[in-house]
């Protein structure tokens, strides 16, 4: 019986690729701590699985025919990414920054041990694999 | 995708964050460097920091951090009457820097936390990765 590697992996290959992303995303937001302006973002993980799972609930996908309408996709996010989301400010500064450092620093280190779990799940699925090829 | 961007990303952080401690130092150094021209005296300076796309080809997503410029204090310096100083003018006045030490001190203790934030952020990444490249290794 043939195996199918993607569908045993399942999810945890989109999900590290996520969780490495939001980790650019939230060094983003750390390193422009104290850019005046900058407005701090995330990306809405759930969602984000779901889209890449191809599991989103209302997947149906709205056609742009004509010039004038507005893809749903490049309008919902930030710069055409429809993942992206700008963090609502607790308390923003004078200078229009959002970044609260200490949130993204808790959000940093919550996104380190799920890609550390993921990565876990990933690495014990394959040893498993491994386990059925050498018969071990 | 790389997920090196994390690198450059913290790494302008840390850049952009050490000019400003660099302008905080020359700004303590200079705190009493008097003159006997209010139009010469050194004036306090302070980075102006702006988002950047991280890279050629970098998703939108990413934005790194640059120092846009230096722009100098252009509050008034403190005239000191001191006619025995060599520097001060007829009168007798010599004007001093419009630096306010406290303001830099606690200025640079934001620097210091947010170099440093910069830096976790480095190591946790280099740790992820590194577990990364042993996935499927006992």
């Amino acid at each position: 019986m043939p195996i199918n590697l993607d569908s045993y992996i399942g999810v945890h290959a989109e999900a590290l690729k996520l969780r490495s992303q939001r980790t650019e995303v939230l060094a983003t937001n750390l390193a422009n701590a104290d850019t005046p302006g900058f407005r701090a973002r995330d990306i809405d993980f759930k969602s984000a699985l779901a889209v890449a799972g191809g599991s989103a609930p209302g997947a149906v996908k709205l056609t742009t025919t004509r010039p004038g309408h507005i893809d749903p996709a490049a309008a919902g996010g930030i710069d055409g990414n429809p993942l992206l989301q700008y963090r609502v400010p607790l308390a923003p500064a004078l200078d229009g920054n959002t970044v609260d450092v200490q949130m993204e620093q808790a959000a940093f280190a919550e996104n380190a041990v799920r890609y550390q779990a993921t990565l876990t799940l990933l690495g014990s699925k394959l040893r498993s694999l491994l386990t059925a090829i050498t018969g071990q | 995708m790389s997920s090196f961007k994390v690198f450059d990303i913290a790494g302008s952080g840390l850049s952009a964050q050490s000019v400003r401690l660099n302008t905080v130092a020359s700004n303590l150094a200079n705190a009493d460097s008097v003159s006997g021209d209010p139009t010469t005296v050194y004036k306090s300076r302070h980075p102006v920091f702006q988002a950047i796309k991280a890279g050629i080809g970098a998703p939108k997503s990413d934005a790194a951090v640059r120092v846009n410029g230096i722009v100098e204090n252009h509050a008034p310096p403190t005239a000191r009457y001191e006619p025995g100083n060599p520097l001060a003018n007829d009168e007798g006045y010599v004007f001093a820097p419009n630096v306010n030490v406290i303001e830099e001190m606690v200025d640079m203790i934001s620097a210091s936390r947010a170099y440093q934030n910069n830096v976790e952020v480095m190591n946790t990444s280099k740790e992820m990765m590194l577990a990364t490249l042993k996935l499927g290794q006992t």
